[in-house]
């Protein structure tokens, strides 16, 4: 076994399970802006409970992207060029997103809310079904060929483990952003959240654990059962201990059984990075798919400073912005008075 | 059109399109950090007007930034895996150092920044600002030191028939990197310059149509106040001072974009004479820079271009610092190029339709020719206006002209357009290379990729297309609404940044008791909201 690249394959999962667990509820909460909040007022107690850090979550996924790039050139290639279209439609949910949450609140009319809210929850749904869609065809493999190209067209890539992994961190960010929402909330946003998680949960993990068992059945170590065992613990914990009322328990709960979860599925498949469906011998390993132990040596030792670095000031952005957010904060909106229309006020000084 | 003439205008649009947003972003930042920084020593509310106002333009124009960036980094293995697997392993490390050093600080800190004006300390809100805006220098740096490296690769060897990274240090201070970083950096600051002179040029402008400010017996200025919101006399400062800081900044940058590209010329010479040579259309060795080309520029052949005006030794100048040495043309680096790297592509089907076919070794010189002249040209347009504004404006406020003060609006887009023209230039004219080899003496001259190799096998013309297109509309149909907004938030001044003025009555010195260090309201839990 290799050292270096068993390494930056732990990073790169370690960066994947960061981005899911940060972004998840951000991504849930941007869903929930259209099945959850009720009123104009309610969605902007969600827009801000992850207004000041959703733009840090979202670098865990180009750091994730960036790393395998650096890491795996070779995963990173096959990967990225075999999901083109898939790929596409998550760029533009991103797109539309970001410029949403920032845009949203520069309008005044009805039409321009309720058109950024849609971008915001379509584009959420849109990224996060097709990074989960991505994650789980990097499990359970892509027809490429000798030279990591994809065979078959530009669709070749469809399968039902794409629509699993897709509806998988779909239902998992909902249920995360509901606990998220109970922690970070007050008042009836809160109680509903609350009451929400209690009610889905069941029903939103049910695509994640599936797709961690069907990976454990296909290549699964003993530990990476007990991982599995574990989480669907946890998965459990997080149910009674919302039930009960301890928010943040429970969303700790939550983010035990993302971690487990993500173990068990990236340690299964571990050493293969992306399998082949033509040839087994086409599979992309930890082995063949890495940089040089020198460039792999260079970034371990950057990012043995800059990870712990970023989690640190990471984790204080979120203690600085800890209070709760409810209705009653909510200033109103941003009105202002056109230059333009001064000229008929105007008096000499 | 083939998958590879698709890829590569993808690229190109992209490229460019975000390359609009990141200058004004890295520059804006520089710009606002500065504003905050005063506020924070004087406590003059002119400055803290300025922060808000300014910093409300910067984020609407930053979150364009952050939303095409994560194009760029997903198109290498999209549409270019071929590209990919070849220079990973070198290319990749200062991408994934860029996001973990760099990019994760400034988009932490700057939400910090945004929503924490209550809940941080001055101090430290400021240097959240600071955090983020050097946050986004390094991350310029690292992407410039990638880019440099497909100019001028270092630091590599071949194993295995790719690139393996075996000096670090080499990579991280390519000579190529170091001058184009300042390079670019002061482009950044010409663009954020021109964008305060303009603005601010069309406030003062407004003063004084609406009859605010008028015109002393003496010629000089008289601020004068309106019973409005934000129309007071701090608002005759935010605007006044912005326009100088804009002007000086503007001139300062240019004389550093002038100085740093000098610097990068000479080093272009002797690792891409090609593409100097195109960007004079100069087919025979000479010393004389053209002002004026004219023949089938696009043909690449040189036999149809005339110079019709040049000046004897500046060339020379140009590209060694003398008057007399001669520099290589069009036609003698043909023949050391051909016989360097070959006159066919190999016949691999790695390079698809191209396989087998003759190399063109001059890049486009319509595009290489007039991208350099319009670069430099646009860059010198801007600072000219610059020092003429600072003229013009001695008396302390713009002349009344209409036309004045649309051209002034109207040169904001000089420095985006050098800028554009600048990396169009420098892009194109190291075609038909992707990863250009080194001619010069310590290059490493066997690491080299053509463009016609690089991109995605897998990967159908039609999926090309079809991102091409859809991208294209998306960015032109959110460029609309960016510039919307902008001029919608530059029209309602500085009250639309700060609605709390329209709250209390426009007292001059109403605000000026929230300078920094007052105590903050404790159940005030969004300083900022959505």
């Amino acid at each position: 076994m290799e050292l270096l690249p068993t390494i930056w394959f732990i990073v790169i999962a370690v960066l994947w399970t960061g981005y899911l667990f940060l972004e998840g509820f951000d991504l849930g909460v941007g869903m929930l802006m259209k099945l959850f909040a009720r009123n104009n007022t309610e969605r902007r107690v969600l827009l801000n409970t992850v207004g000041p850090v959703w733009d840090g979550n979202e670098v865990w996924l180009i750091t994730a992207g960036a790393a395998t790039f650096a890491a795996f050139p070779l995963w990173y290639a096959s990967l990225f060029s075999a999901l083109y279209l898939p790929l596409l439609v998550v760029l533009v949910a991103l797109i539309f997103r970001a410029v949403a949450f920032e845009y949203r609140g520069k309008g005044d009319t009805d039409i321009w809310r309720s058109r950024w809210d849609w971008a915001i929850a379509l584009g959420s749904f849109f990224a996060a079904f097709g990074v989960g869609a991505a994650l789980a065809l990097t499990t359970t493999g892509l027809p490429l060929n000798a030279n990591g190209d994809r065979e078959g067209g530009a669709f070749a890539w469809f399968s039902g483990y794409a629509v699993l992994g897709g509806l998988a961190v779909v239902g998992f960010s909902l249920l995360h952003a509901l606990a998220f929402l109970a922690l970070k909330t007050d008042g009836d946003v809160r109680h509903r959240a609350r009451r929400w998680f209690v009610r889905l949960l069941p029903v939103l993990l049910l695509p994640l654990a599936g797709w961690a068992l069907f990976i454990q059945f296909l290549e699964g170590k003993p530990w990476t059962w007990a991982a599995v065992i574990v989480a669907v613990i946890a998965a459990a914990a997080a149910w009674f201990l919302a039930r009960r009322g301890s928010e943040g328990r429970a969303f700790m709960a939550m983010g035990v059984f993302l971690i487990l979860g993500s173990a068990s599925i990236f340690g299964a498949v571990f050493p293969v990075v992306l399998p082949s469906t033509l040839d087994p011998a086409f599979d992309l390993t930890v082995a063949n798919a890495s940089s040089s132990d020198y460039t792999l040596g260079l970034m371990s030792v950057v990012a043995a400073v800059g990870l712990p670095l970023v989690i640190t000031y990471q984790a204080w952005t979120y203690w600085v912005f800890r209070r709760r957010v409810s209705a009653s904060q909510i200033p109103a909106a941003h009105s202002f008075l056109p230059a333009i229309a001064v000229r008929a006020f105007t008096t000499k000084g | 059109m083939e998958a590879l003439e698709i890829a590569r205008w993808q690229f190109g649009i992209t490229t460019v399109y975000h390359f609009m947003m990141v200058p004004l972003t890295i520059g804006l930042g520089l710009v606002v950090a500065v504003m905050q920084t005063f506020w924070h020593r004087t406590g003059k509310v002119e400055y803290l007007r300025m922060t808000k106002f300014w910093g409300k333009l910067f984020l609407i124009n930053f979150i364009m930034g952050v939303a095409t960036g994560i194009v760029q980094e997903f198109q290498f293995g999209m549409a270019w895996s071929e590209y990919s697997r070849f220079v990973g392993d070198v290319f990749g490390a200062p991408l994934a150092l860029e996001s973990l050093l760099a990019f994760f600080v400034e988009s932490t800190f700057l939400g910090l920044w945004i929503f924490g004006w209550k809940q941080l300390k001055p101090g430290i809100h400021l240097a959240c600002l600071w955090v983020a805006v050097v946050g986004s220098v390094f991350s310029a740096y690292f992407i410039i030191v990638a880019n440099s490296w497909m100019q001028h690769p270092v630091g590599a060897e071949i194993i295995d028939g790719r690139p393996v990274m075996t000096d670090a240090w080499a990579v991280f201070t390519n000579n190529t990197a170091l001058v184009a970083f300042p390079h670019t950096l002061m482009g950044a600051l010409a663009v954020a310059g021109g964008f305060l002179l303009g603005i601010a040029w069309y406030h003062l402008w407004r003063r004084r149509t609406d009859g605010i400010d008028t015109i002393g017996a003496d010629g000089k200025v008289i601020p004068g106040e309106a019973a409005i919101p934000g129309r007071d006399r701090t608002d005759y400062k935010v605007w006044i001072r912005s326009l100088r800081i804009g002007a000086v900044v503007a001139m300062i940058s240019f004389a550093g974009t002038a100085l740093t590209g000098d610097l990068q010329g000479k080093l272009m010479f002797e690792q891409q004479p090609m593409k100097m040579a195109a960007a004079e259309a100069a087919c025979h060795d000479g010393t004389g820079f053209s002002v004026l080309s004219v023949g089938n520029l696009g043909s690449r052949n040189c036999d149809e271009i005339v110079a019709l005006i040049e000046v004897p030794g500046i060339l020379s100048f140009l590209a060694n610092g003398d008057f007399t040495t001669e520099v290589r043309g069009v036609n003698g680096l043909l023949d050391q190029y051909k016989a360097d790297y070959g006159t066919h592509l190999p016949d691999n089907p790695i390079y698809g339709e191209r396989a087998g076919q003759e190399i063109e070794y001059v890049p486009v010189m319509e595009v290489t020719y007039w991208g350099f002249r319009m670069m430099i040209g646009f860059g010198g347009l801007a600072a000219l206006a610059a020092l003429i504004a600072l003229w013009v404006t001695r008396n302390g406020t713009v002349p009344a002209s209409r036309w004045l003060m649309r051209l002034a609006v109207f040169g904001i887009l000089a420095p985006f357009g050098a800028n554009a023209a600048g990396w169009i230039f420098t892009e194109m004219g190291r075609q038909p290379f992707v990863v250009a080899p080194n001619p010069d003496l310590n290059g490493i001259d066997q690491v080299f990729m053509f463009t016609a190799a690089a991109v995605s096998p897998g990967v159908s013309a039609g999926e090309l297309l079809t991102s091409l297109i859809v991208l294209t509309a998306v960015y032109a149909a959110l460029l609309v609404v960016e510039v919307k907004l902008l001029v919608k938030f530059i029209r309602g001044g500085v009250v639309s940044a700060m609605p709390e003025l329209a709250h209390t009555p426009a007292d001059k010195n109403g605000d000026a008791s929230k300078g920094p260090g007052t105590g903050k309201p404790a159940d005030d839990v969004l300083a900022f909201a959505y």
